[in-house]
């Protein structure tokens, strides 16, 4: 488990976390997310599941979710990384200086899509997982292949020839509808990778906080999906 | 474990389902309607793999167009990576014999229901489970990644077919083994002296985690006779928890009787978060009905019935023993409960 205590040993971690470890972090990442992005980017929040009725919870479980993330139809230049905003609107230039952090998933069509992300906790693996579902501008849900032509364009190769990251079709845990998601069968491990080298620059031991933020900075490169450069470099503990 | 399965286990493989299989009337287009499929349906199994036995009955009768095959029961699509005895055991307070259901071969609810186009579709999902459960057990998949191409496929045919040898004689290369019970181990010494005694079944249970994947209806109304359990209309109803249940290692499985005086909800039973001594499974199914060991099952809300492989357990099994012998081939235990909540519990 990550965790910020003294005793905590990253070189004998085994890359994953626990579920009230991950809660935490998906708090505080919402929170920090919601600081550093003060225009009007959608916001993370946390969905606590009701489904289970017949306990008194003092703690609920839940998910992470970012609904409603839109791609603004691009040409091909828009492919630049500083040129795109996460919003609808036509570019004005007040928003130009918020372009650096803004939230994108890259397309390069014209089509406008919506995108939903949940991270979810998985028992199992003890590790964060990504659900992702996609709609065209008519409601109509996108097919992976039409994902996957929105993803950047080194992602897809990264995609079919990493044995970590694969994209399936599952059903969402929570919401007993198919839902897309990156398999996590490979997560622990390179979450330690990742981390450990992190560490090793750092003197102290690592804050169970940046393990989501971490988590999201690989993962969200595969989907296309950037998370604000000042939450990378909040710099206090890495 | 013995070579060609415990008597359990033998008996779990050769579970089977009578169904009574309807086209819907939508795709009925000849005069007289067909006549239902009446199929026995291994329980370990799943309903997509019965297709060919089922399709003859139908495809004179079918409208033009590719096949997309679901079924439902009572207007419910049924989940098809769920192992038909799953399905079975949680939607059928009340067994129903032959269980009814109905199958289509058009117009697939892709907005509900993952796609499923062909065996490969369950397979993989199985081999997907399989390596979920490796996760749990030994906290890495390697050896289902490992396994070579012919014992992947000897494996999934031995599931297909029922053959419980053959699946032995593969998953045993897998080392998923989670720990001898004594029960178990009396029963193979009384059958033949010599037993061999592997490091896996001294009676100790291995410290680890469990995978199990527990179904939950909670309800509202009280219902002494099965008859009476309320129609589940929508999979919303019911609660769909996997979550592996922490084993700690001990000398002794407990039974019962050790744990006879916990109340339903009692939190000071857990030593650990959500660890559980090795207790029945009723034991097990509330510690998973409760979260992490510092919520309390309601004094408003009560098991009224749990179902493991179709059986009620009795309370003096040991779980290890229920494990060993009542887990399906991917390796998990699937445990349906129905619960009773007196009046809404606000979180």
């Amino acid at each position: 488990m990550v965790s910020s205590r003294a005793d905590f040993d990253i070189l004998t971690w085994d890359g994953t976390v626990s579920s009230s470890d991950f809660r935490v972090a998906a708090l505080a990442f919402a929170e920090k997310w919601k600081r550093f992005n003060t225009t009007t980017l959608p916001r993370w929040s946390w969905v606590p599941c009701s489904k289970r009725p017949w306990i008194v919870a003092h703690e609920t479980e839940g998910y992470l979710s970012l609904e409603n993330v839109f791609l603004r139809g691009s040409s091909e230049e828009d492919q630049d990384e500083s040129s795109q905003t996460g919003k609808e609107e036509p570019t004005c230039s007040g928003q130009d200086d918020a372009i650096d952090n803004a939230i994108l998933v890259q397309s390069s069509g014209h089509e406008i899509h919506r995108y939903d992300f949940h991270i979810v906790y998985s028992s199992s693996y003890r590790v964060p997982v990504l659900f992702f579902r996609a709609y065209c501008s008519d409601g109509q849900p996108l097919v992976l292949d039409d994902i996957e032509k929105d993803l950047p364009a080194n992602s897809a190769k990264v995609l079919t020839e990493s044995k970590w990251t694969f994209i399936t079709q599952e059903e969402h845990p929570h919401l007993n509808r198919p839902w897309y998601t990156l398999h996590p069968c490979g997560t622990s491990e390179w979450m330690k990778l990742l981390l450990v080298a992190a560490a090793s620059r750092a003197k102290g031991g690592m804050a169970f906080e940046k393990y989501l933020v971490s988590w999201l900075s690989v993962v969200g490169q595969v989907i296309g999906l950037r998370i604000p450069i000042e939450m990378l470099c909040d710099s206090d503990e890495l | 474990m013995m070579d060609r399965g415990t008597k359990a286990q033998k008996y779990v493989w050769e579970g089977a389902i009578p169904l009574q299989i309807h086209l819907h009337e939508s795709e009925v287009t000849t005069l007289p309607p067909p006549s239902p499929a009446l199929i026995l349906a291994p329980r370990i199994g799943y309903l997509p793999l019965l297709v060919p036995q089922i399709k003859p009955f139908f495809s004179s009768s079918l409208p033009p167009g590719v096949d997309t095959v679901w079924f439902e029961y009572k207007g419910l699509p049924l989940k098809w990576y769920l192992p038909t005895g799953v399905l079975f055991d949680i939607l059928c307070a009340k067994p129903e014999r032959p269980w009814n259901l109905t199958v289509h071969f058009r117009g697939y609810p892709g907005s509900i229901l993952t796609p499923c186009e062909s065996e490969d579709n369950v397979k993989w999902s199985f081999i997907n489970s399989l390596k979920e459960a490796a996760y749990i057990i030994n906290g890495n998949c390697k050896n289902i990644m490992n396994m070579s191409q012919s014992d992947q496929v000897e494996l999934w045919n031995s599931v297909v077919n029922g053959n419980l040898e053959a699946f032995i004689r593969v998953s045993s290369k897998l080392k998923l083994g989670i720990g001898g019970d004594e029960f178990s181990d009396k029963l193979s010494s009384l059958k033949s002296p010599q037993s061999a005694t592997e490091t896996d079944n001294t009676g100790l249970v291995k410290t680890g985690r469990i995978p199990v994947r527990l179904y939950v209806c909670s309800i509202h109304e009280n219902f002494d006779d099965l008859e009476d359990a309320p129609h589940i209309d929508s999979w919303d109803k019911i609660s769909y928890i996997n979550r592996p249940v922490d084993v700690l290692g001990e000398e002794k499985s407990s039974t019962n009787e050790d744990i006879s005086g916990a109340e339903v909800g009692d939190e000071s039973r857990s030593p650990s978060e959500h660890g559980s001594n090795t207790g029945t499974a009723e034991e097990v199914g509330e510690t998973l009905c409760r979260q992490e060991g510092s919520d309390s099952l309601s004094d408003k809300a009560e098991i009224k019935l749990l179902r493991i492989q179709g059986i009620k357990p009795k309370l003096e099994i040991p779980f290890a023993w229920v494990v060993n012998n009542l887990i399906n081939p991917e390796h998990f235990l699937h445990i349906c409960v129905y619960v009773r909540v007196l009046e809404p519990i606000t979180i």
